[in-house]
């Protein structure tokens, strides 16, 4: 190997009971690019984000975070949100980041300051009071506040307003350093989210159907990743 | 100025991004949009505005850099090309290939060169359309 993969996953298959959520995928992903993970609900987008983070153990295939095997160490360098909401109602903006800081070793209030001010949040405002658009922000300038190697999102856009998304996005990108932040984005909503990927793999019951750079799915495709989706899904 | 050009990114995404800003920037120097020696928005500036990778945006500056339309200067950012040849040059080009595109489709539809012809001046003169420059 002559490049150091920043994910790799070798044939890596889940099952909830029945139901096998990921089905022998294997990818690789260097350091340095934003993908896009999409698919309709129950592809395995988030059993596939969870296995990465070392949330869920695989039934077989293996999962290497910067060459090592899944476990404390790379979960310390994962920086996973989850599509649920992590934060308790009595807190306030700056207890849920203060809450975070204690739990994770990478935490920069530096960034944390600036993503707040980006995201127009409130310190003081209580979690109970925010919007779901609100929250959704919360949960991004959380999990941007880390110096991680890896940022895993779950579907950070799903279901909120559209100033909230397009904000959002806007931090993604005004975050994001080439070469240095990696970071792995879950949606079905595609339309919006297709410029910030540099990649985007299509997955489907469980399966790798398309894995391919954004640009030469335009270029060879002759249309958008939301166009693609459409007729891959539909 | 740039502010038109970004008001203008809105990609249409079923081409390739870098290559539409590239297009952008052509189609904003040929009209005058943006006038040689004239500074380009920072990359992450447009990025942000047109909501693309940084790295889209990377890829289309240097590209443009590569072709001559612009110069980045270290530490003061990306201008527009002073040299006129080659904004000539490239205004003739996509002229030529405006008519070319033109003139595929008119042919598409079993018209002749004089036909299309007549049709030109005639729509000229008809909608009273001037063009860029003041010839009759």
């Amino acid at each position: 190997m002559t490049e150091q993969m920043l994910v790799q996953t070798k044939n890596l298959t889940k099952r909830f009971g029945r139901v096998l959520a990921l089905n022998d995928v294997s990818i690789e992903i260097p350091k340095g690019i934003v993908v896009g993970l999409v698919g309709p609900n129950g592809s395995g987008k988030s059993t596939f984000l969870k296995l990465l983070a070392g949330l869920v153990r695989p039934d077989s295939g293996t999962v290497l975070i910067n060459g090592q095997k899944v476990g404390l160490k790379t979960k310390a360098q994962v920086s996973y949100q989850p599509e649920i909401d992590q934060f308790y109602d009595w807190m306030s903006v700056g207890d849920a980041l203060d809450y975070t800081a204690g739990l994770v070793p990478d935490w920069n209030w530096e960034k944390a300051q600036e993503l707040l001010g980006f995201l127009n949040l409130d310190q003081g405002a209580r979690v109970k009071h925010l919007s779901k658009g609100m929250r959704a922000r919360l949960k991004l300038a959380v999990s941007m506040s880390r110096e991680a190697d890896l940022y895993l999102l779950d579907e950070p856009l799903s279901g909120i307003d559209p100033p909230s998304r397009v904000r959002i996005i806007k931090s993604l990108i005004g975050g994001y350093e080439s070469g240095r932040h990696t970071i792995i984005l879950s949606t079905h909503e595609v339309a919006e989210t297709e410029g910030i990927f540099e990649r985007v793999v299509f997955l489907e019951k469980g399966r790798v159907r398309i894995d391919e750079s954004a640009e030469s799915i335009r270029a060879a495709h002759g249309r958008s990743i939301q166009g693609l989706f459409e007729e891959v899904y539909e | 100025m740039p502010k038109e050009l970004r008001v203008e990114l809105e990609f249409d995404s079923t081409r390739p991004i870098y290559l539409q800003i590239i297009d952008e920037v052509k189609r904003a120097v040929v009209r005058n949009i943006l006038t040689p020696g004239e500074k380009l928005p920072s990359q992450r500036e447009l990025a942000l505005n047109a909501r693309v990778n940084p790295n889209t945006v990377q890829r289309a500056y240097r590209e443009m850099e590569t072709m001559g339309l612009v110069e980045t200067k270290r530490g003061e950012g990306t201008f527009i090309s002073q040299d006129e040849g080659f904004l000539a040059s490239l205004r003739s080009e996509m002229a030529h290939a405006a008519v070319q595109d033109f003139v595929r489709q008119t042919m598409a539809l079993g018209l002749n060169e004089s036909e299309v012809i007549q049709l030109v001046s005639e729509f000229f003169r008809e909608a009273g359309v001037k063009g860029g420059s003041d010839h009759d």
